[in-house]
């Protein structure tokens, strides 16, 4: 007898979902993706190829076979994942150990938490984390985009500019434009700020992030760098030099600001973009390692509940602008 | 021209104002109208006919006699068929009188010349017993009896009377064609009420979507001293009381307190109409503007719709049911109830009529949350959706009292934008359910 569908209001829906943000992501990326191409070669293709096969691949397997659930595995963040893990790889490690690290990623930093949305670490980063310190040399051998051919295999390598600034090396230091192009030694796909930024201004128009998060922070990055390069310009290098080189021009614009692990609120997401340029900027300046970036991210993404508790949204209501 | 809004949150819904150009039609009458007592918010009204009776256009057939109730008149000329008791949509019993229709006799207090009355001879305390009298309550959809919130008390002070011309839900039209089309009654009605509430000016929010409504208001405005119109940029929920007080004014409602807290009084255009007709007519409200549209409907109209003419016998003035209707809504697409049947009547309340199709009938598959945060910029309140539907479907009430779930206003914006189609606002109603009852329970001790 009812022919019509009841339900409670809205009934009007919108037309954002998870797969778009997803797949918006990965066209996001499509930039840093031909400046990886373009400077690493087809050794590059090789890693990203066989590290998105095997994030989509973990997170089928897990899904269809471990947890007999729902198959979300090309939903695209799997995608986003593994287009994410390799660019913050070398474009010369073994492939084997891509492999290792996607299952760490999709495996140990997603699934285990129940999948997408549940994660409290940034996947990729978790993936790239493990292979650090388990394959520490691999890791840390960067190719030299100049010295290499596109079909280059077995790479001749050279020191990235963070490589240079923490040893002392500064007169080698690359010009800032081929930093703006990705001519420099680095994981493969964040040597190039303009297709990162080309990108980050993409998600920014297709509202999938606001501006906050990079802005604050390579804005804090800057600041911070900036005040120490003031104070002694001979220790320290150009600020400029900070926030284009090393990872955090891919970490501001497409890790830091990873949905899953980043606070709710506007107010939140400030706090969490500064508290991580801070954190990167003394790893870089007084740490052991030359790249502070990803350590960064994973440490603010455990604030996240708590700034999530304690950062609240200003309420309407709560401003007294009437005096009756 | 300066485009004011509210400062947090909002959306953009697909307007599909398909028939914002049709011109208000009056309805031809049915053969019989079923008319409820209890067609606004409190007491229903207490019926003062039987079975059998004659009664005219605009004669008394419910009385509000409780401090929160209307009165409630007869929509036609004819006989009382019956005084009885149904089960309403809402599953709750409740009294209809239903009328057989014979002619069209209205009753002779109401003055039917056409003629627009400029000038207002009542005294404020003339203006609010005639709005009782005529049993007028807000048309917005809240269905607040009018007279009550006109009755200000001692230590109070209405400064501004803000007019709502929004009409931001999506496919509606009704309040759009009123203004084009009664422009000056309206403004008399907004005169009236600015000198009952003795306020110092009263201002119509209209939204930029509307560019002749607003010149055409602007106009008949200047020859009214105290009354201007504000132009406002096109967001959704802008039609809301306190969103649309702090669009105008930039005066916040502190939580669970009334506009009058903030000097505001808040009402829609439909209402300012009853009121000119009810102060300067004697006319009851028993009539309204009514959108009925919908994509495939084949004419989408404005009618001028009597009360208790069934919602069926609108349909089929636009041309039947089109072949594919999956649901039909009284009301618009963000904020209205879903029926289950269309034999249910106009009531004061009624700002539209939707068809909509399967295809946009049913909800989609929900996912898990992706901690993207739409729902939390989208909130018009500055609430967390996310964390009130989580701490709802754990029933963790006093912690869902701490961070305000009971001020939502059921915009459904949090809904309409969650990329994973979850059940956000459904959650946040059980909230706001359990976040009161607890609340009322406390004061009982």
């Amino acid at each position: 007898m009812n022919k019509y569908t009841v339900s409670l209001s809205p009934h009007e829906k919108g037309t954002f979902t998870t797969s778009k943000i997803m797949y918006g992501v990965c066209i996001a990326l499509a930039p840093a993706l031909i400046s990886a191409l373009y400077n690493f070669g087809i050794r590059a293709l090789a890693v990203i190829v066989v590290a998105l096969v095997s994030c989509i691949g973990t997170e089928f397997l897990i899904q269809k076979f471990l947890l007999k659930c729902k198959v979300t595995a090309f939903d695209g963040s799997a995608a986003v994942t593994g287009l994410l893990l390799a660019f913050n790889l070398p474009s010369s490690i073994p492939l084997w150990q891509v492999v290792v690290g996607s299952l760490v990623a999709i495996g140990v930093a997603k699934m285990v938490f129940g999948g997408l949305g549940k994660n409290p670490f940034n996947p990729a980063l978790v993936g790239r984390g493990f292979m650090l310190m388990s394959f520490p040399v691999t890791m840390t051998s960067w190719p030299d985009p100049v010295a290499n051919g596109f079909m280059a295999w077995d790479a001749v390598t050279a020191a990235t500019p963070l490589n240079l600034i923490k040893s002392g090396a500064v007169d080698k230091l690359p010009e800032l434009w081929q930093l703006f192009f990705g001519n420099v030694g680095g994981s493969l796909g964040e040597t190039s700020a303009i297709a990162i930024i080309l990108g980050g201004i993409y998600l920014i128009y297709k509202k999938i992030i606001t501006w906050h998060i990079p802005f604050f922070f390579l804005a804090t990055i800057f600041v911070f760098t900036g005040i120490l390069w003031l104070v002694n310009p001979d220790a320290y290098v150009n600020p400029l030099y900070h926030i284009l080189s090393g990872g955090v021009m891919l970490g501001g614009f497409f890790m830091l600001t990873d949905m899953v692990t980043s606070p709710m609120c506007v107010k939140g997401q400030i706090l969490f973009a500064v508290g991580a340029g801070i954190i990167c900027t003394c790893i870089r300046i007084w740490g052991a390692y030359p790249e502070g970036c990803m350590f960064s991210i994973l440490i603010m993404n455990a604030f996240v509940p708590l700034i999530d508790k304690y950062i609240k949204p200003k309420r309407f209501g709560s401003e007294v602008n009437y005096v009756g | 021209m300066n485009l004011k809004t509210f400062k947090i949150g909002g959306i953009h819904p697909p307007e599909n104002k398909i028939s914002a150009g049709n011109p208000i039609v009056a309805v031809e009458l049915p053969k019989r109208v079923t008319i409820p007592l209890s067609q606004h918010i409190g007491a229903p009204a207490v019926p003062v006919v039987k079975k059998g009776d004659r009664v005219k256009v605009g004669t008394l057939i419910g009385r509000g006699e409780a401090f929160i109730s209307a009165n409630i008149h007869s929509s036609v000329s004819g006989t009382v068929f019956s005084v009885d008791t149904i089960t309403d949509l809402a599953g709750f019993q409740s009294n209809v009188v239903t009328i057989d229709v014979e002619g069209d006799e209205w009753e002779e207090s109401i003055i039917t010349r056409s003629e627009v009355i400029r000038e207002v001879k009542a005294t404020p305390e003339e203006i609010v017993a005639a709005i009782k009298e005529a049993g007028i309550v807000g048309m917005g959809g809240a269905c607040f009896p009018t007279h009550v919130k006109y009755m200000i008390p001692n230590g109070k002070k209405a400064d501004t009377l803000i007019i709502n011309g929004v009409e931001c839900e999506p496919y509606l039209t009704a309040d759009h064609r009123l203004m084009l089309e009664h422009a000056e009654e309206i403004m008399v009605g907004v005169d009236i009420m600015r000198r009952a509430l003795k306020s110092e000016r009263a201002v119509i929010g209209i939204e930029a979507n509307k560019p002749d409504a607003i010149e055409k208001m602007t106009k008949v405005a200047a020859t009214f001293s105290g009354i201007e119109v504000q132009p406002l940029q096109m967001k959704y929920p802008q039609g809301a009381e306190k969103q649309l007080i702090k669009a105008i004014a930039n005066r916040e409602v502190p939580s669970g307190k009334l506009p009058l807290d903030v000097g505001c009084v808040v009402d829609n255009v439909g209402t300012a109409m009853a009121i000119y007709e009810a102060v300067q007519k004697h006319k009851p409200l028993f009539e309204r503007v009514v959108t009925v549209t919908g994509k495939r409907l084949e004419k989408p109209s404005n009618f001028l719709v009597r009360t208790g003419v069934s919602v069926e016998y609108l349909i089929e003035q636009c041309g039947g049911i089109p072949e594919g209707t999956g649901k039909i809504i009284s009301g618009g697409p963000m904020m209205g109830k879903a029926v289950v049947r269309t034999d249910i009547p106009v009531v004061k309340g009624t700002s539209g009529v939707l068809l909509l199709d399967e295809s946009e009938s049913s909800r989609k598959p929900q996912s898990n949350c992706i901690r993207c945060g739409k729902c939390v910029s989208v909130c018009p309140m500055g609430l967390e959706p996310y964390l009130i539907e989580k701490l709802s479907e754990k029933s963790r009430w006093a912690e869902l009292e701490e961070i305000n779930a009971a001020d939502c206003i059921e915009c459904g914006s949090c809904s309409y934008t969650c990329p994973s189609a979850l059940p956000l606002l459904d959650m946040i109603r059980l909230a706001k359910a359990n976040v009161m009852r607890i609340r009322r329970e406390r004061a009982k001790k």
